[in-house]
C-alpha cells in the first residue's frame, strides 16, 4: 500500500494534523504548515513528471498509478486510487493554493485550530482527487465540506453564522442527492459477471447502467456535484460563504473546493452515464448558461469586493460545467484549463482582497480609492489578477476561455449544420457575452479601487505588502503566467483523458444516439 | 426435564450471577451510621458492579465466538451468533453507561441508595435479553415487562426532584398502556394462527384479512411505544428530561437498541412470512413520520436532554430502515448502526452528565462558548454531534451509508423514495446538530460553565466513546465481523 505514491497525498496531510496537534507556539505551527505544503508541492511535481514520463514510454491505461485495497469486503468497497492528467492538474493546483494559503494566513488568530481544520479540509480534497472508488470519493468529498462550517463560523467576518450554516446545509443537501445517486449507480451497474462495483474505471470500461436508471441517476449526481460547482439556482451559498470566510478559506474554497464540483460532474455523472448525459445535457446547459451570464451581471452591481469575486466565481465555475456539457474534446479540455485558471486567479483575488481588507478594514469599493499610490505592489497584483480574469492573452484566463468557446462553437455549429438543433450554438453565443461583462466589472473595480483620488485620509498611512504576502501572491502570479505562456504543456497533459480510448468510446456512444 | 437446556442461556445466567453478586455484596457490605460516610461503601459497590460487568462482557464475547445456534425449551428460546452479537453490543453500551454513572452514584443524594441502581439496571437488561432471544410471544412479553417496569423505578430515581416523579408516572402509564395494546394484538394473532410460537404463526401463512391488519397494527403500536416511533413518541421528551441523565442515556441507547432488534426479529420471522405486505407499508409510513417529525421537533429544543430525546426519536427511524430492508445486508447495517449510535449518543450524554454533575446546567444556552473554558468536553461533544449527523470520517457516516445501501438493496422505487426522504432529513438533522456546535464554538459570549476537571470515570468513558466514534467506521473489521455473524440465520 505504501509503495503507491498517491497514498502519500492523504498521509502527508494526516501527518501534518498530528504535527500541528503537538505544536507549542506559532512558529512551530507555521513551520509545520509551510514544510507540509512544500512536501505536497514536491509530491505533485514529482507525480507530474513521472506521469508524463510514463505516458511517454507508452503507458496507455486510462488511469496510472492505480492501486486498490479492500476495505469493506462484503459491500465491495475498496480504497482505490488512480490518476489521469485531469486529476494531476487538480492535485498540482491544490498544492499551490494550500502553499499560498498558508502564507496568506500568517497572522491568523488561534492558528493551531485554524490550520487543523484547513489541513483536514485539504485532506478531503486530495483524497477526492486521487480516489476512483465511488464510496471513498464521496467520503473524502464530505470530509472536505464540514470543516468549512467552523472555518467560516469561527474565523469569518460579517454575517458569519448565517453564511456558514447556509453554505454547509446547501452543500450537504447536494451531497444527500449525491449519496442516493452513488448508491443507485452501485446497484444498477451491470458488470459482465453480474457483480456490483464502486470502481469508476471498471464501471466505465466494463459496466453498463440501464438507460432508464441513467435518467434518474444522472440528474441526482450532476445536481449533487453541481451545487458545489455553484450551478444556478443552487449558487446562493457561494456569495455569502465567500464573503464571510477568512482569506485562506476563500482562497481554498473558490480555488479548489468548487473544482470538486466540476471534477465530480465530469468524472462521475458524465463518464458513467454518457447516454443520459447526452439526452439531458440541454437542461443543465440552460442552467449553467444562466449561471455564466447571471453571475457576471450580478458582479457588476456589487460594492463589496468579496461579493464581486464570489459572483465572478459563479460565472466562471458555471463556464466550467457549461464546457463539460458540450461533450467535445476541445471544450472539455478548456473546462479543465478553466478550472486551473480560475482556481489560481480567484485564489489570487481573494488573497489580495484579504490583504487590502486587513489594512483598510473595509471591503466597500465606494470607501476606497487611489490605492495604487499607497500600496503599489498589491495594486499591481490586483491588476494582473483582473487581467487574467478578463482574458488577457499571456495569462491563464485567455487560454481557458478561448479553448472553451472554440470547442463549444465547433460543437454547436456542427450540430446546427447537422440539423440537430441550435441550442448549443445559441447558448455558446450567450455565454460568450460574459467575456464582455467580465471586462466591465473588473475594470470598474480597478478604476474605483486603485485609481482616482484617495477616499479616506487614513489610508495614506497604510503600508505595502510584507514578505509573506509577497511570497503568497508571487507564487500564484507565476502559476497564472505559466499557464498563459505554456498552454500546450497543460493541454497536452489533459487531452489524454479526453482523447483516450475510453472517451472515444463514450463519445461514439453519444454520437450513435444522435 | 433436561436441565442442560439452561446451558444455552449462558449470557442470561451470567448476567444473573453478576446481579446476585452485587446484591449479596450490597447486603453484607459495611453500613455506616452517618450518611456521608456511606460514600465509601457506594464506591465499593460501583467498582464491583462495573468490574463484574466488564468481566461478564468479555465472557459474552467468548461465548459468541464458540457457541453455535441453539433452540431450547421447545423452541421458546433461541440463541444464534447474531443474537449473541447484539447482546454483546448492548453489553458494551451498558458498560459505558455504568462507567459514566459512577460519579453520579457517588453523589451525596445517591449515596444512601447503594446498589439499587445497578440491581434495577441488570434486571431490565435481563428482560431485554429475553426479548431478543424469545421465539414465543409469552416469553417475549415477560421480557418486555421486566425490561419496562424496573425502568420506571429508575426514571423516578431522583427522589428529590419533582420532574423525575412526573417522568416516572408518564413512563409507567405509557408502558402499561402499550403492553395492553400489544397483548390485544397478540390475542388476535393467536385467534388467527392458533399458536404463539413464532415459527408456528409463520407456518400458518395467513392471508390478508381485516383482523390480521388490525393485529399487526396493534403489535406494531405496542412495540412502537417502546421505540418511541412517531406517533407513539409523546412520552419521550418529558421522560428523557425528567429522568436522571444516567437513566436517560440507558433508556435512549440500550433500551432502544434492544427493542429495535427484537422488533426486527418479530417483523422478519412472523409478519414477513404472511401473504401480506401490509406491515411493510405500515412501517414505511411510521419511518417517514418518525424521521421527519422527530427532526422538526428537535430544532426547537433548548434543553440538551429534550434535544437528544427528539434526536433519538429520529435516529430510531433510521434504525427502522434496517428492518424494512429485510435482508442480510440491512440486518448487519442495522446492528452496526445500533453499535455506532450507542457510542455517539453516549459520548453526547457523557458530556452532558459531566457538566450536569458539576454545575447542574443542561440548557443549550449554557453551552455557549464552552470550547474556551472546557475545550476537551466541547471537542467530545462536537465529535458526537458530527457522528450523529453522519459526517465522515466518523462512525456515523459509515453506519448511515450502510443502512441506506442495505435499504436500497431491493431496488424498488418505493425504497428509493424512502431513502431520499431520509437523506433530506439528514440535512435537517445536520442543522440542529450544528446548532450545538455553533453554541460551543462560535457564540462569542463568556461561558457560564467555568473550567473544571471532570472525574476520572467520566473521562475514561469519554475517551472510550470518542475512540469508538473515530475508529468504528474506519477500521472495517468491526463491520465485517458483524456481517459474518449475520450471514447465519437469525
Amino acid at each position: 500500500m505504501l509503495s503507491n505514491i498517491l497514498i502519500y497525498f492523504v498521509i502527508v496531510p494526516i501527518l501534518m494534523l498530528g504535527g500541528l496537534a503537538l505544536c507549542r507556539n506559532i512558529k512551530q505551527i507555521r513551520a509545520v504548515a509551510v514544510a507540509g505544503s512544500l512536501v505536497l508541492i514536491g509530491l505533485s511535481v514529482y507525480l507530474l513528471v513521472e506521469y508524463i514520463a510514463q505516458r511517454g514510454l507508452g503507458a496507455d491505461a486510462p488511469m496510472l498509478f492505480t492501486g486498490s485495497w479492500t476495505w469493506f469486503e462484503a459491500l465491495g468497497i475498496h480504497l482505490a486510487v488512480g490518476v489521469d492528467g485531469v486529476s494531476i492538474a487538480m492535485l498540482v493546483l491544490t498544492s499551490i493554493i494550500i502553499f499560498a494559503g498558508s502564507f496568506a494566513s500568517w497572522k491568523i488568530d488561534n492558528p493551531r485550530a485554524f490550520f487543523l481544520w484547513l489541513i483536514l479540509l485539504s485532506t478531503g480534497v486530495y483524497g477526492f482527487f486521487i480516489s476512483v472508488d465511488l464510496f471513498t470519493m464521496f467520503m473524502f468529498y464530505e470530509v472536505a465540506l464540514i470543516p468549512m462550517y467552523l472555518l467560516i463560523g469561527v474565523w469569518g467576518t460579517g454575517r458569519k453564522e448565517y453564511s456558514a450554516m447556509k453554505l454547509t446545509l446547501m452543500l450537504m443537501g447536494g451531497s444527500a442527492f449525491l449519496m442516493l445517486g452513488l448508491i443507485g449507480i452501485y446497484y444498477n451497474t451491470e458488470m459482465p459477471d453480474g457483480s456490483h462495483t464502486w470502481n469508476i474505471i471498471e464501471i466505465a470500461h466494463q459496466g453498463h447502467i440501464d438507460k432508464g436508471w441513467q435518467y434518474f441517476l444522472f440528474p441526482m449526481t450532476f445536481v449533487g456535484f453541481g451545487v458545489l460547482g455553484a450551478m444556478f439556482p443552487f449558487h446562493t451559498w457561494s456569495p455569502d460563504g465567500h464573503a464571510c470566510a477568512p482569506t485562506a478559506v476563500s482562497m481554498l474554497h473558490a480555488g479548489v473546493l468548487m473544482k470538486l464540483g466540476g471534477y465530480g460532474c465530469f468524472r462521475v455523472a458524465m463518464y458513467l452515464m454518457p447516454e443520459a448525459a447526452n439526452d439531458l445535457a440541454w437542461i443543465f446547459l440552460i442552467l449553467t448558461g444562466i449561471s455564466v451570464v447571471y453571475g457576471a451581471f450580478s458582479a457588476c452591481v456589487q460594492t463589496d469586493l468579496k461579493y464581486i469575486n464570489a459572483y465572478s466565481s459563479v460565472s466562471h465555475c458555471g463556464l466550467v460545467l457549461f464546457a463539460i456539457l458540450m461533450i467535445n474534446t476541445t471544450a472539455m479540455t478548456g473546462a479543465v484549463m478553466q478550472m486551473l485558471s480560475h482556481g489560481l486567479m480567484t485564489a489570487l483575488f481573494f488573497a489580495l482582497i484579504g490583504m487590502i481588507y486587513g489594512r483598510t478594514h473595509t471591503r466597500d469599493i465606494r470607501q476606497m480609492g487611489g490605492l495604487m499610490k499607497i500600496m503599489p505592489y498589491l495594486a499591481v497584483c490586483y491588476v494582473i489578477a483582473g487581467f487574467a480574469s478578463l482574458g488577457l492573452p499571456g495569462l491563464s484566463g485567455f487560454v481557458a476561455e478561448m479553448t472553451i468557446f472554440v470547442g463549444s462553437f465547433q460543437q454547436g455549429m456542427g450540430e446546427y449544420l447537422a440539423g440537430a438543433g441550435s441550442l448549443r450554438l445559441v447558448f455558446t453565443i450567450v455565454a460568450c457575452c460574459s467575456i464582455v461583462i467580465t471586462a466591465v466589472y473588473i475594470l470598474r473595480v480597478v478604476g474605483k479601487l486603485l485609481l482616482g483620488p484617495v477616499q479616506d485620509k487614513h489610508h495614506l498611512e497604510l503600508t505595502d505588502a510584507t514578505w509573506w504576502e509577497r511570497l503568497s501572491t508571487v507564487t500564484l502570479i507565476v502559476s497564472v503566467a505559466a499557464i498563459g505562456c505554456f498552454p500546450n504543456f497543460f493541454t497536452g497533459l489533459i487531452r489524454d483523458t479526453f482523447s483516450g480510448e475510453l472517451f472515444e468510446a463514450v463519445k461514439l456512444n453519444m454520437m450513435n444516439i444522435f | 426435564m433436561d436441565y442442560s437446556q439452561f446451558l444455552a442461556m449462558k449470557q442470561e445466567i451470567g448476567l444473573l450471577i453478576v446481579f446476585l453478586l452485587v446484591f449479596l455484596y450490597d447486603l453484607f457490605a459495611p453500613r455506616y451510621a452517618v450518611a456521608g460516610t456511606d460514600k465509601k461503601a457506594v464506591k465499593g459497590i460501583s467498582m464491583l458492579a462495573t468490574v463484574l460487568f466488564a468481566v461478564f462482557t468479555a465472557y459474552g464475547f467468548c461465548c459468541s465466538v464458540t457457541d453455535n445456534a441453539q433452540s431450547v425449551f421447545g423452541g421458546m428460546y433461541s440463541t444464534t451468533p447474531v443474537v449473541a452479537t447484539i447482546k454483546n453490543i448492548l453489553n458494551i453500551g451498558v458498560l459505558i453507561v455504568l462507567i459514566q454513572s459512577m460519579q453520579w452514584n457517588a453523589s451525596e443524594a445517591q449515596a444512601t441508595r447503594r446498589a439499587e441502581f445497578y440491581e434495577l439496571l441488570f434486571i431490565t437488561l435481563f428482560g431485554m435479553y429475553l426479548m431478543i432471544s424469545a421465539r414465543h410471544f409469552l416469553l417475549f412479553v415477560i421480557g418486555l415487562e421486566s425490561a419496562s417496569l424496573p425502568l420506571a423505578a429508575m426514571v423516578a430515581f431522583d427522589k428529590n426532584k419533582y420532574e423525575s416523579h412526573e417522568a416516572a408516572v408518564k413512563y409507567i402509564l405509557t408502558a402499561v398502556f402499550s403492553s395492553a395494546i400489544f397483548m390485544l394484538g397478540l390475542s388476535f394473532v393467536y385467534g388467527l394462527a392458533g399458536s404463539l410460537y413464532f415459527d408456528k404463526i409463520a407456518a400458518a401463512a395467513l392471508q390478508d384479512s381485516g383482523l390480521l391488519i388490525v393485529a399487526m397494527a396493534f403489535v406494531m403500536a405496542g412495540i412502537g411505544f417502546k421505540l418511541s416511533l412517531v406517533p407513539f413518541h409523546l412520552w419521550t421528551a418529558d421522560v428523557y428530561q425528567g429522568a436522571p441523565t444516567s437513566v436517560t442515556s440507558y433508556l435512549s441507547v440500550i433500551s432502544k437498541g434492544a427493542t429495535a432488534f427484537a422488533f426486527m426479529v418479530v417483523m422478519v420471522q412472523v409478519f414477513g412470512q404472511f401473504y401480506s405486505d401490509a406491515w411493510e407499508w405500515m412501517l414505511y409510513a411510521l419511518i417517514i413520520a418518525t424521521i421527519t417529525i422527530g427532526n422538526l421537533f428537535a430544532i426547537r429544543q433548548r434543553n440538551m436532554k429534550r434535544f437528544l430525546a427528539f434526536s433519538s426519536v429520529s435516529q430510531a427511524g433510521y434504525i427502522m430502515l434496517g428492518v424494512i430492508g429485510a435482508n442480510e445486508m440491512s440486518l448487519a447495517a442495522m446492528m452496526f448502526y445500533i453499535l455506532v449510535y450507542i457510542f455517539s449518543n453516549l459520548a453526547a450524554f457523557g458530556v452532558i452528565q459531566a457538566i450536569e454533575n458539576k454545575t447542574g446546567l443542561v440548557g443549550m444556552d449554557s453551552y455557549r462558548g464552552l470550547h474556551k473554558t472546557n475545550p476537551r468536553l466541547a471537542f467530545a461533544m462536537m465529535l458526537a454531534m458530527f457522528s450523529l449527523a453522519g459526517i465522515p470520517p466518523f462512525a456515523g457516516f459509515f453506519s448511515k451509508f450502510f443502512i441506506f445501501t442495505g435499504a436500497l438493496n431491493q431496488g424498488s422505487v418505493a425504497m428509493y423514495v424512502l431513502v431520499l426522504i431520509a437523506l433530506i432529513n439528514t440535512i435537517v438533522s445536520l442543522y440542529y446538530y450544528l446548532l450545538v456546535v455553533k453554541a460551543m464554538y462560535i457564540a462569542p459570549e463568556e461561558c457560564e460553565i467555568a473550567n473544571f476537571k471532570s472525574a476520572c470515570s467520566e473521562r475514561l468513558a469519554l475517551v472510550v466513546t470518542v475512540g469508538g466514534i473515530i475508529l468504528l467506521g474506519i477500521v472495517s473489521v468491526v463491520y465485517n465481523s458483524i456481517l459474518t455473524m449475520t450471514s447465519s440465520p437469525l
